[in-house]
């Protein structure tokens, strides 16, 4: 018996951008011509590449269910990119021998004034289905988004979890040979969610080969047998899942950067930006392992940009487990303890937390700060600023360790009666 | 025969994939459906917008350029002579205008999904071809009003359909191309499209053109088709050296802007 050739082989594929042309987004004619005129005889392009891939090689058998995992930036949605056919690579090539879709976002090809059942024929069509393919499985689509009775109603009008679930249940019903989905499948409510990803898990069990990127670690582990870990555009690691995985979030914890200040993967105006993130204990040293049921403090500074005069500052701590769950969303504004009057050049803003009601296991939080120029403006916004580790304890002063099993633990009290 | 496709840095000129166009042909009739249905959502009027245009340009022209600037109109009434010029420019006109914003536009597309990108622009001359058709309703009420005969050179019209068509996307497909990486063409477009109408001959015969510079004014592939559509409409003779030359620059703009589109759409996902 010969064994089938690889559905997909990916050959010394790399991807390159110019940072200079990304920043500006766009161009203008007066550009081009005032940079031919400043440097007439610089070819486009120079030492202001970014290879967001360098030298990829790795093959997918038929059937097969892989992972893509990585940091945010490490190049894994170029990737997905390259292999749907939206962008180009600068160098490699990739073999492809079966049709491909791709799911890069919710909703592709939606249009706001439009109908649901519309949309169904629109968005399929840019999915890569027929019209006879869509009417054939057109009511199995509405019945999966629940969405029967609003089928005529132009989807401006359906709420975020109408329009989601009818956009993932186009998708879902998709039929080609290879299928890439990026990071979709947060969608909707919670039995919205579980229904997704059973449809997923069909998918991917009805010998179809299927690449996910996703940052559900633990979804990806129940799916695919098989991961590839990315990082700054090069595949460090391709094998099993769990074992992947658990390499990654070591990855993740090691690589946690205190200092926020070089940090380019955050989003806001900029007037207002983090410089540094920790955690202290109740005698300011910094920490990184804490014990459930100890008080902590998450600390962070800030500086302001110079002439902006920034006033009334807002800051929040987002703490998720490594698997992406919100767990926490500490703000100033829940408990009014916002900064009013006008910012200080530097300054630093410490979460006190009396007791910490989280159980164990590895922690990473956002940091956000938004200013009230304009109502909400968001000045600075830094994913996965910090990780912590937090380790089981006393939590409860019975002498014993509470139990591991659980993310969070909390005061509660017990009586039976008859 | 197994399915392979090959994905690699392009250099150069690539060929049309006319097999891949043809794969994708009902995504291209969904995109001008979808621009049919968005256009006259929630308007009142809807499809008689299509009328208003043409209608209105052409009591206005009538008016200034017909009745007090008397500019001659090979002998017919001037309403009908400019409207019969009306159809085909405010159909070109439309096209480059819609088409040169339809890529831009559906940069949501374009960053999600693979298609042939030649789809989004042609898209456009969908809508602005059942445009022309509702407006071709007006024509036919007024040559009943002013007793034109129709004649056999009416049969031009399918031939002149296509090249109207042809120059349209042409210069469509070039202007989407570089709006995507010059957005300075979006101010560029409706100010070239007001100079353009008054160097195409929509409100005044070719014939008041001196011989000797004609094939000038055919460079312009709209002269000879405008002038050719009247021709056809109205019963005039063809004007055949000047149909000819703008036909040729047609077909020259129409498949430079598909090669210069092809070219320019493998960066689209990575600049737009």
């Amino acid at each position: 018996m010969t064994t089938p050739l690889p559905i997909i082989e990916v050959q010394h594929l790399s991807k390159k951008y110019s940072l200079g042309k990304k920043r500006e987004m766009y161009r203008t004619f007066r550009d081009t011509i005032m940079e031919r005129m400043s440097h007439p005889l610089k070819k486009e392009g120079g030492t202001n590449d970014f290879w967001a891939l360098k030298d990829i090689n790795f093959t997918v058998q038929p059937g097969e269910v892989l992972g893509i995992i990585g940091k945010n930036g490490a190049g894994k949605s170029t990737l997905l990119k390259i292999l749907s056919r939206i962008t180009d690579p600068s160098g490699g090539q990739v073999i492809m021998r079966g049709r491909v879709a791709s799911l890069l976002e919710v909703g592709t090809g939606f249009h706001p004034e439009l109908s649901g059942r519309e949309n169904i024929y629109l968005s399929g069509s840019v999915l890569g289905m027929g019209k006879e393919e869509i009417d054939k499985k057109f009511d199995e689509i509405v019945a999966f988004a629940e969405i029967e009775k609003f089928l005529e109603l132009p989807i401006k009008r359906y709420s975020s979890g109408m329009y989601m679930r009818l956009a993932f249940s186009v998708a879902a019903h998709l039929d080609p040979e290879i299928l890439l989905v990026d990071e979709v499948l947060a969608v909707g409510d919670i039995a919205f969610q579980k229904k997704c990803l059973g449809k997923m898990d069909s998918v991917a069990k009805g010998g179809r080969t299927v690449i996910f990127v996703s940052h559900q670690l633990e979804f990806l582990a129940q799916l695919c047998k098989r991961c590839l870990l990315v990082d700054k555009g090069e595949i460090v690691e391709d094998g099993p899942s769990r074992e992947v995985i658990s390499h990654y979030i070591q990855l993740v914890r090691n690589a946690a950067p205190t200092s926020l200040r070089e940090r380019k993967d955050r989003q806001g105006e900029g007037r207002v930006r983090f410089t540094e993130t920790w955690l202290e204990d109740t005698q300011g040293n910094r920490v990184h392992r804490i014990v459930s049921g100890e008080p902590v403090k998450i600390v962070a500074t800030y500086e302001t940009q110079a002439g902006a005069e920034v006033t009334n500052l807002a800051v929040s701590f987002a703490v998720m487990t490594i698997h992406g769950i919100v767990v926490l969303d500490l703000g100033t504004d829940t408990s009014a303890s916002d900064y009013f009057g006008v910012v200080p050049a530097r300054g630093r803003v410490e979460c006190s937390i009396p007791r910490m009601h989280l159980n164990s296991g590895e922690f990473v939080y956002n940091v956000l700060a938004r200013s009230a120029k304009s109502g909400n403006e968001v000045e600075d916004w830094v994913k996965q600023a910090g990780t912590f580790t937090v380790e089981p304890g006393d939590y409860y002063g019975t002498g014993h360790i509470a139990g591991t099993a659980s993310l969070v633990v909390m005061d509660h009290h017990w009586k039976f009666s008859d | 025969m197994p399915y392979e496709l090959i994905l690699r840095p392009r250099k150069g000129l690539s060929a049309l994939n006319l097999k891949e166009l043809f794969a994708y042909r009902e995504l291209l009739y969904f995109l001008a459906w979808r621009n049919v249905k968005v256009r006259y959502k929630q308007t009142a009027i809807g499809a008689a917008w299509a009328i208003v245009q043409p209608f209105m340009n052409m009591i206005v022209f009538s008016i200034f350029f017909g009745a007090l600037a008397k500019v001659p109109s090979d002998g017919l009434p001037y309403p009908i002579f400019v409207y019969a010029g009306l159809l085909p420019w405010t159909f070109f006109s439309n096209v480059i205008r819609m088409a040169g914003n339809s890529v831009v536009e559906d940069e949501k597309l374009i960053t999600k999904v693979y298609f042939p990108r030649l789809i989004i622009p042609s898209s456009v001359a969908g809508v602005e071809l059942l445009d022309f058709g509702v407006a071709f309703i007006i024509y036919v009420l007024m040559m009943l009003y002013y007793h034109i005969p129709l004649t056999a050179q009416i049969l031009a019209v399918p031939f002149l359909l296509l090249l109207m068509v042809i120059a349209a996307l042409g210069v469509g497909l070039i202007l989407s191309a570089l709006t995507v990486v010059y957005r300075d063409f979006r101010y560029v477009l409706p100010f070239m499209i007001q100079l353009w109408m008054y160097v195409s001959p929509v409100i005044y015969p070719v014939s008041i053109i001196p011989e000797k510079w004609r094939f000038l004014v055919a460079l312009n592939p709209m002269a000879g088709i405008i002038d050719a559509f009247r021709s056809a409409l109205l019963g005039k003779p063809f004007d055949i050296p000047t149909l000819s030359v703008s036909a040729i620059v047609a077909v020259v703009i129409f498949v430079s802007g598909i090669a210069y589109f092809q070219k320019l759409e493998r960066t689209f996902a990575d600049i737009i």
